[in-house]
């Protein structure tokens, strides 16, 4: 059963009946990209009936977008092991990463790759026709010995070619999909999860689906800062409703801040960039990354490259006084740059009008990816306190989810890595459970609040609108929980976000329609990014140590002794609560973080 | 600066059909036509209807008839069109609201010719070897993002709605040109139907239309001489 034969055609209307509509799936999957359509996929192999529930059609997503690479040690083209892998991602994360979820992540990317392969993903290959692999930030050979080649490509479109893929292979397994269906709710009594509640954007009609197992692979928040390598729709919706029924979100103080992105407007200029040889110069043609990681330079980890940026403009050394440095591609030659990264030279030419065979190019940090999210183990089931309690039924993969592999810094290509490897786990658990489960019964009035949401939302009389009011708390998070944070400048954001709370209650929402109203869906997604900005900021002020991309001008040191610590933010009654569970640690003992 | 648009509206609740509204706002001339756009739905009528993500052009929600042209909202500057500029849905679907279609019978056209690997051999323990040269036949159609502005740019598919579509032919020349695939016979069978590959008559809007720059009419050709020569 898709969207389209269900009845609901385009034009049924205002006046749509707001009885909602039942449906009934073993398992459910919130969200069409990597981590969602690879668990689905994973679900229908093993013959469980599932549903994929999307905002957008799943070939939107924004796995989509991204470009540079897998990283997996499938040593095609130099040495290399796993286990370098791991020591790569446990000191790339600032030692805040779980050892045995990253032992098993890197473990896996190997055969996961394989799969993919095998699933037709047409990677660049070898002279011997195996799979290619280029050099990328923070991925070095034998423990910091030099940058290795780990991340297995398709240009700079890997993304692109891993959701096609997983989307085509959900087509061919017959994979039912509900596309531009907006979930709102979690439905989750007694610790049992039982469902979910979703608006239907064609039509305004609310759903009920009844399941057994529901995944929440629903991406990034990064639209809470005003620039941004983001889609639009990266709103934080799963993790807003995941907090809303009260599940803490683990680690929000750490955001990536991607150190090239195309200056004034975020658009990502994979770090593959660097990986084939660029480097950055500031406004006096200075190689400047040779003076912050000697080792590794360029390629040093983003929030190190990001953070020499914003010093070197500090400092005077920006391009033109202004606060922009430069990306240089110039010395790679036409042809690199055409077969490698012909998507990248596409925008640049597009949108800034200059050639990057010829040209320098303007790059400021753009806020990129959410380190954070709903806390989940290494079988992708959410654990909703301190002491890792399962919630029963719930499932987390992907960027919306924290496990946490990456801790307080991700590494490029491995939130490719996380969504393939967690995303099927999440699938395998599921069905696990799906198998050894009867579906909890569903409690009455299942879309209450989702109804009530909606009607507060319709029927507000205030003045106030969604573009404005996001506008301002973009803003505010990119100027004050940004690149750098100070007690000052979080204090600040927070007394911003307790006037953008008071001002979202009136704010007006002007198309009235049921049908395909994003006038609706905008005032919704803003709703999620308030309150994720909210529980970001307390999360960020209460730790006052450096580590990773939450940098502290006010305490510019990583402090073990007093936070070698997971957050866990809830918010309940307008009130954010921090807890704190311990660091799964390893193999690879604390050291000083230097490239 | 001031930057005019005109652009076709469609409330299915209150109008019987589309007319169009002029609007005046405050842009840059680097700006992309999608932010000028969103400057309407944001501060001069929120009841503006449009699909978008990416803002970059790789996501394909965005497709829509500017200045009489297919392209993707967020790839094309202020800068580079004429005002005021004309936008409308693409043509060819049913109008949901706005410069929304309906994308169903799109995708169902895709679905239909099997745009999936196929290939039951045993799968070896590491990677299925394939050259540079064997991925370069079909790399060019790997890049469809499924945005549509091809196949509502031909005017054979405005035509004949029961034609596959350019977009459904670039998906299934990416797998029939793949080494790695088994079920190229099938595919074949199924786009050398009379409303597939021949009911091209290579006018080429597709390619123009293409934000991706894919050579989709070339990529058609291909198809037709595999099904004479195999």
């Amino acid at each position: 059963m898709s969207a389209s034969t269900m009845g609901s055609g385009p034009n049924m209307g205002s006046g749509t009946d707001l009885t909602p509509k039942v449906h009934r799936f073993e398992a459910i999957v919130v969200g069409g990209g990597g981590a969602g359509l690879y668990a689905a996929l994973a679900l229908s192999k093993e013959k469980v009936q599932t549903a994929v529930l999307s905002k957008l059609y799943p070939s939107r997503s924004h796995t989509g977008a991204a470009q540079g690479g897998i990283g997996a040690a499938l040593a095609n083209v130099e040495d290399d092991n796993p286990e370098w892998h791991m020591y790569d991602t446990v000191k790339g994360s600032d030692f805040l990463a779980d050892q045995d979820a990253v032992e098993l992540m890197c473990n896996e990317a190997v055969e996961t790759v394989y799969e993919l392969e095998h699933l037709g993903l047409p990677f660049n290959r070898t002279a011997d026709g195996k799979i290619d692999q280029r050099k990328f930030g923070g991925h070095t050979k034998d423990h910091g010995k030099g940058p290795v080649k780990r991340a297995c490509f398709s240009a700079d479109r890997t993304g692109h070619m891993i959701l096609q893929t997983l989307y085509q292979q959900c087509i061919k397994n017959e994979v039912d999909f509900f596309d531009e269906f907006h979930v709102m709710d979690l439905i989750l009594k007694d610790g049992v999860c039982r469902g979910v509640v979703a608006y239907e954007i064609n039509n305004g009609s609310l759903h009920i689906f009844h399941a057994k197992a529901v995944l929440f692979a629903t991406g990034g928040s990064g639209r809470m800062f005003k620039i941004t390598s983001n889609a639009h729709a990266l709103t934080g919706d799963g993790m807003a409703v995941a907090l809303r029924r009260g599940v803490p979100l683990e680690d929000m103080e750490f955001f990536q801040f991607h150190p090239t992105g195309i200056y004034k407007m975020g658009i990502l200029l994979s770090e593959a960039c660097r990986g084939e040889g660029g480097i950055i110069r500031n406004g006096k043609g200075e190689r400047f990354m040779e003076r912050y990681a000697p080792t590794i330079k360029d390629l040093a980890p983003r929030d190190i490259v990001s953070r020499c940026i914003h010093q070197e403009v500090l400092e005077g050394r920006g391009v033109n006084g202004k606060d922009y440095v430069h990306l240089d591609l110039t010395h790679l030659g036409a042809e690199v740059i055409e077969k490698k990264l012909p998507d990248i030279s596409d925008f640049v030419r597009t949108y800034m009008g200059i050639d990057p065979v010829k040209d320098l190019i303007p790059i400021q940090p753009t806020a990129h990816y959410a380190m954070g999210g709903i806390p989940a183990n290494k079988d992708s089931e959410v654990v909703g306190d301190e002491n890792n309690t399962v919630v029963k039924g719930f499932y987390a993969a992907g960027e919306c989810a924290c496990v946490s592999v990456h801790g307080a810094n991700r590494l490029g290509t491995n939130s490719l890595v996380d969504i393939l490897v967690f995303g099927r786990r999440a699938g395998l658990s599921m069905a696990k459970y799906c198998r050894s489960n009867d579906f909890a019964a569903l409690p009455a009035n299942a879309d209450e609040e989702v109804k009530a949401q909606i009607d507060r939302l319709r029927s507000n009389s205030g003045e106030e609108r969604t573009l404005t009011l996001r506008s301002d708390l973009q803003a505010s998070m990119t100027d004050n929980c940004g690149v750098y944070r100070t007690e000052g400048t979080l204090k600040k954001a927070l007394s911003d976000i307790a006037v953008f709370k008071s001002r979202f209650s009136k704010l007006h929402v002007s198309d009235r329609s049921q049908v395909f109203n994003t006038d609706l869906l905008d005032a919704m997604e803003l709703c999620n990014l308030i309150d994720l900005a909210r529980v970001t900021v307390e999360a960020a002020l209460a730790r006052q140590e450096s580590r990773g991309a939450h940098y502290r001008e006010d305490f510019q040191k990583r402090d073990d002794a007093k936070w070698l610590k997971h957050s866990l933010a809830s918010l309940s009654n307008g009130k954010v609560d921090l807890k704190y569970k311990p660091v799964v640690m390893g193999k690879f003992p604390l050291q000083e973080r230097k490239y | 600066m001031k930057v005019a648009l005109r652009i076709q509206r469609f409330n299915p609740d209150t109008d019987k059909s589309p007319h169009f509204e002029d609007y005046t706002v405050e842009s840059e001339l680097t700006d992309r036509i999608l932010d000028a756009i969103l400057q309407v739905k944001g501060l001069t009528d929120g009841t503006l209807t449009l699909r978008k993500s990416c803002a970059h052009g790789v996501c394909g929600s965005d497709g829509m008839r500017i200045n009489g042209r297919n392209a993707l909202a967020c790839r094309e500057l202020i800068m580079n069109h004429k005002q005021p500029i004309v936008i409308e849905p693409m043509k060819g679907f049913s109008i949901i609201k706005d410069l929304v279609v309906d994308m169903e019978p799109f995708f169902n056209k895709y679905k239909s010719v099997k745009p999936y690997l196929i290939n039951d051999e045993a799968a070896p323990a590491k990677e299925r070897p394939q050259s540079e040269k064997d991925r370069m036949k079909f790399e060019d159609t790997t890049k469809c993002i499924l945005c549509a502005c091809c196949t509502t740019s031909c005017p054979t598919y405005w035509a004949d709605s029961d034609f596959v579509g350019p977009a459904a032919l670039v998906a299934a020349h990416r797998f029939i040109f793949d080494s790695r695939d088994r079920a190229g016979e099938e595919r074949l069978d199924i786009v050398g139907e009379k409303e597939g590959a021949w009911k091209c008559r290579t006018i080429f809007n597709c390619t123009d239309a293409c934000p991706r720059g894919i050579q989709v009419t070339q990529a058609i050709g291909e198809i037709k001489r595999k099904e004479i020569f195999g």
